[in-house]
């Protein structure tokens, strides 16, 4: 038995489900496991502090009856007892929703997200929430109200943010699979970061609904595994138009085993464009490890093509105008009215809303509302809110062209590896730059996954790189099967980070 | 940093209802002014001729059947609530339009 | 019309009405009044975190059906905007309305002096919750109507006054409900209205323009705006610049019967408007609006003029049939059993409306009274049959409406069959006759007109039932008998 869940953990999603179907655990047992083992990780010097929440009862309920009805011969589902960590901002019963806020710390939502009730029902195990920047703002966890996390790694580094705890926990092996949010690169820096892969679907994709909202045009659900081929798994059960969101696409759901089934990389058409490969701030040893891993598909046949995105450079400043606009909306629900922390109570409503908002958010999070309040008010929205649409347009346009010339286009997922928790608290713009290279495809809305490509050292051992592959719009399965030809061609898939849990620590 | 920059925060942070203490006035107004200096470039771009991209939605009409279904039962709803009152949310006194409630 | 002292007014106005739909704007809640508080509520008119807005069908069909009835054109594709602000009943802290591309960017009201009101535009939006004021010490939110959709008819400054508005609404108010776009009932808030004032010499530019709100009956909106051209026309001819009215909103105090200055601190009115990115554009579709044309029945305003011309109604009495849709179709019934327009009107503007407006009645409009367009078109045949006499016949409508019986059977029962005896007249008259020999002698002496009195007495002692034209004949031929 403890064999057999050595092997559940050693695996992926995949392996995970397979393993179960044998026989080879109950998912009771397994989903034990893991509640042991988050419990675990949480302790000690080398404490994550990944998990907001776990939730132990639900979980096991869960399990038991997936247990119940495999024992009944009921089909079992895509995602059969695969325990998932969802990012703190998902809506789902039975675990807080605290979207990294001590405005929202002890929020349960009256109902769950579809993208969550979607994996549950493909059998899925939610146990945990994971930590996360607050709201989703920021790139490096550092912003969560409830400590940074680390970085398995390297714990004197950042796992990348905001999907900081769900990318933590999959690249510790607690879990195989995790639901993040990726705004701005919220799931694909992570995934960078902590030596994982990560996908952000087309925007409209996967549902909204039951995503705390930050930037509306931008977010999408967005999942985190150890394998392309779990993200795909993933994203065939997350797919799909909902009744609920409106801007979900109607196209039916990413199928993995219908996506251009016998594509190989013969004549795949790699576009490389120098604003991101080439970009001011980018580390050259993350440069070297993403050039070679272009000549690796290169090897398995692709084409390497030469494209231009002259607009990437202004992708921050427009990103961040737009999201900080749509953010200081998306938060002005946030009043202490209705749920959520108040203060202030006894002072005028007005009053009572500004003292809640002042002590519920973090920083981060004022400057981004202010950031967005200021390019919305009266004789400003022209100059910066409207002007960065049309650059948005006009990035969407460039890309729309690139992609008349390759198939898919590669980049760099972050301008460096994980950088050392504190580095950038002090300079928000420099948090800002760390966004450059995933906020092209957010902005444009189309698919970009992130797949580890190879190592640099760091100072205290080696740290993970990630390779983008961005697709066109609804090309969901295209990005996939790339990041997959290559994962599956190149040796960074087994790799594991030096971190484990306190009595697995050498004596 | 300059008088107006503060002034300005200031006043943002009034529309947004941040009650912000005065510290952290002066390190947002700090940091404000120089996220919009390096955002700058932005605004010379010439994109005049371009349509705003508001989002990558490219769909219309997504409409929804007038066809009832269940909600929150109210004490799902209130129990949320930091404050209530028979059945309502409470909050301080006020007459709408004597506050600046837009 | 003009103000006093050689001024002009100017007055425009927003009105918000409900729309009849069975839920909310955006999400399943349904769509109702008077229920407990936050109990027709959900994740998505309260916003909870992480809900999203999805758009109605029917609200759609309806705003585009009121766009038709108001002679507008429907825009080929509308968007959605936010306008940012915060308030208690405002659960997003923003409201999903639409600015830069409203579903209708013009229309016109036709009044019934011919004048025609032009509109800037309607727009489709969700109604706030409500906030309770007067319940103890603190304030209390009722979510309920959060959501609820509106349209927002906003009026181009063509009204010259007080009356012009009063006659604006009523007809806007009758155009909506005829297209069964919504109940617009004031009391429920299901019509609500706000409005622009300003005034100026003739040939002059407009003076500063003052908002008024709080205005929650037809009345209130009359007196509110007569009240500030008042204000604006006192204070401009004071003189005194420091007094000259200022742009602001003011809130209506029906029971002190002024309006006092909304405090609003600056930027208060900086709404930060944006596209709604949760909501697709909506494209309306030519079938659509084909569709929803069908839906658009007669209009009042055509309904009088049809009066007028082909039933040789007054306008005064063709204003008042049409002035409400049930009232109208109920006459129309009537007409179409009974002929008789010009009868069948004047049954139900004198004697159906009184019955609709009987406060001793336990009913609120004419289609809660059980009195059908039958019963009119039974009593109009039988006065021209003689067999009631007309004023038998509004007792007969009465005990048609206190008994829940038909005209016939109510005819029998209360006795009300016009008597056409010539004895029992002879007798009647005969005793009348001797009761008034005052009358009488009137009567020789040349006052002809007198002998109405005495045919009022003579039906008075008969119930009602006999015959006047009888009676009449009867007491003259007495008269003139020297008896």
């Amino acid at each position: 038995m403890a064999e057999a869940l050595a092997e559940l953990f050693a695996g992926d999603a995949n392996a995970w489900r397979a393993a179960l179907l044998a026989g080879r655990a109950t998912v009771r047992a397994a989903v034990d496991a893991v509640l042991a083992r988050l419990e675990r990780c949480e302790r000690g010097p080398g404490a994550l502090n990944a998990v907001l929440a776990v939730d132990a009862a639900g979980a096991r309920r869960r399990a038991d009856a997936l247990d119940a009805d495999r024992a009944a011969g009921r089909v079992p589902g895509p995602l059969f007892g695969v325990p998932v960590a969802l990012k703190a901002n998902l809506c789902a019963e039975g675990l807080p929703t605290s979207c990294g806020s001590r405005l929202l710390a002890d929020w349960c939502a009256p109902y769950t997200a579809t993208a969550v009730q979607r994996l549950v029902d493909a059998g899925a195990v939610p146990v945990a929430t994971g930590n996360m920047d607050e709201f989703g703002m920021g790139s490096s966890g550092e912003n969560s109200a409830f400590g940074p996390t680390r970085n398995p790694w390297d714990p004197g580094r950042t796992p990348g943010g905001s999907s900081s705890g769900p990318a933590a926990l999959v690249a510790a092996g607690l879990v195989p699979l995790a639901l993040g949010s990726d705004t701005g690169g919220s799931v694909r820096q992570p995934a960078a970061f902590c030596g994982i892969a990560g996908f952000k679907p087309t925007y409209g994709r996967v549902s909204r609904h039951g995503l705390v909202a930050y930037g509306s045009s931008l977010d999408q659900v967005a999942p985190l595994a150890r394998s392309v081929r779990d993200l795909e798994l993933c994203l065939s059960v997350l797919s799909g138009a909902d009744e609920r969101d409106a801007t979900t696409l109607p196209e039916p759901p990413v199928v993995p085993e219908l996506a251009d089934e016998h594509m190989t990389l013969d004549g795949v058409r790699v576009g490389v464009c120098p604003e991101l490969l080439e970009g001011e701030g980018l580390d050259p040893a993350v440069r070297a490890r993403v050039e070679a891993a272009v000549d690796r598909l290169v090897e398995l046949g692709a084409r390497r093509v030469a494209v231009r995105l002259p607009s990437a450079a202004h992708a921050v400043a427009t990103y961040y105008v737009v999201a900080a606009a749509e953010a200081s909306s998306n938060l002005a629900r946030f009043d202490g009215v209705r749920y959520g922390r108040r203060e202030g109570g006894e002072r005028s409503l007005q009053e009572m809303i500004a003292a809640t908002r002042e002590a519920g958010f973090g920083e981060e999070v004022k400057r981004r509302i202010l950031l967005g309040t200021y390019v919305l008010s009266r004789g400003h929205a022209e100059a910066w809110y409207v002007q960065a649409l049309r650059v948005r347009r006009r990035l969407r346009d460039e890309l729309d062209a690139a992609f008349e010339q390759c198939d898919v286009l590669v980049a760099p997922t972050a301008p460096t590896p994980a950088f050392a928790l504190g580095e950038h608290v002090r300079d928000p713009l420099a948090m800002y730059r760390a966004d450059a290279l995933t906020v092209p495809a957010s902005l444009a809305g189309v698919p970009a996954l992130s797949v580890p490509c190879g190592f640099v050292d760091g100072p205290a051992g080696p740290l993970p790189v990630g390779m983008q592959v961005l697709a066109p719009a609804l090309a969901d399965a295209r990005a996939l099967r790339v990041g997959r030809l290559y994962e599956e061609a190149s040796p960074w898939r087994d790799r594991r980070p030096p971190w484990a849990l306190p009595d697995e620590v050498p004596a | 940093m300059a008088q107006d920059e503060r002034e300005q925060v200031e006043r943002v942070a009034r529309l947004a209802r941040l009650e912000l203490e005065p510290g952290e006035v002066e390190r947002l107004a700090g940091s404000f002014e120089r996220i919009l200096e390096a955002f700058a470039g932005l605004r010379e771009l010439d994109v005049g001729g371009l349509a705003p991209m508001t989002g990558p939605c490219e769909r219309t009409d997504v409409l929804r059947a007038d066809e009832p279904r269940p909600g929150l039962p109210p004490d799902e709803l209130l129990r949320r609530a930091p404050e209530r009152v028979d059945g309502f949310f409470g909050v301080p006194k006020t007459v709408r339009g004597a506050e600046d409630d837009g | 019309m003009s103000a006093p002292g050689g001024w002009e007014a100017v007055v425009g106005l927003e009105v918000h009405c409900q729309l009849r739909t069975a839920t909310k704007l955006f999400c399943g809640c349904r769509n109702a009044f008077g229920e407990p508080p936050n109990t027709l509520c959900c994740e998505v008119c309260t916003g909870q975190p992480g809900a999203l807005p999805v758009l109605n069908r029917e609200a759609l069909a309806l705003a585009v059906r009121a766009a038709l009835a108001l002679d507008g054109e429907v825009a080929g594709r509308s968007e959605f905007d936010r306008k940012n602000y915060f308030y208690c009943d405002l659960p997003k802290g923003y409201q999903i309305t639409q600015l830069a591309h409203p579903f209708c960017p013009g229309a016109r009201v036709e009044l019934p002096s011919g004048e025609q009101v032009r509109l800037t535009r309607i727009h489709l939006e969700e109604d706030a919750g409500k906030a309770v004021h007067d319940r103890g010490a603190r304030t209390l939110v009722d979510l309920n109507r959060a959501g609820v959709p509106l349209i927002e008819i906003v009026s181009e400054p063509d009204l010259a006054g007080a009356d012009e508005a009063h006659a604006y609404l009523t007809e806007l108010k009758a155009i909506l409900q005829y297209a069964g776009v919504s109940d617009c009932d004031m009391e429920k808030g299901s019509l609500r209205c706000d409005v622009n004032v300003s005034v100026r010499r003739p040939g002059e530019p407009l003076r500063t323009k003052v908002e008024l709100k709080n205005l929650n009956s037809f009345s209130n909106v009359k007196a509110a705006i007569e009240h500030e051209i008042a204000r604006q026309v006192a204070a401009y001819e004071a003189g005194d610049p420091a007094g000259f009215p200022v742009q602001e909103t003011r809130g209506w105090d029906d029971r002190a019967r002024t309006s006092r200055p909304q405090r609003g601190k600056e930027d208060a009115d900086d709404y930060r408007y944006f596209p709604e990115p949760d909501l697709p554009p909506v494209e309306v579709s030519a079938e659509l609006v084909e569709r929803q044309r069908g839906f658009v029945p007669e209009l009042p305003a055509a309904r009088r003029r049809r009066y007028v011309a082909a039933f040789g109604l007054s306008e005064y009495d063709a204003g008042v049939l049409t002035a409400s849709r049930d009232v109208s179709d109920f006459f129309e019934r009537a007409v179409q059993l009974a002929g008789e327009p010009k009868e069948v009107a004047n049954w139900v503007t004198n004697d159906v409306l009184r019955l609709v407006a009987d406060p001793d009645l336990p009913h609120a409009d004419l289609g809660e009274l059980p009195l059908r367009p039958g019963d009119v078109a039974d009593l109009v045949r039988l006065v021209a049959a003689r067999r009631v006499s007309k004023s038998a016949g509004r007792r007969v409508l009465r005990g048609v409406v206190e008994r829940g019986a038909r005209v016939e059977d109510v005819v029998r029962d209360l006795g009300l069959e016009q008597v056409d005896d010539a004895d029992a007249i002879e007798a009647w008259c005969r005793a009348v006759l001797a009761e008034r020999p005052d009358v009488v002698a009137d009567v020789r002496a040349g006052k002809r007109k007198a002998v109405g009195a005495l045919i009022g007495a003579v039906m008075q002692a008969s119930g009602g039932s006999a015959d006047p034209g009888r009676v009449r004949a009867t007491l003259e031929r007495l008269i003139d008998a020297g008896a």
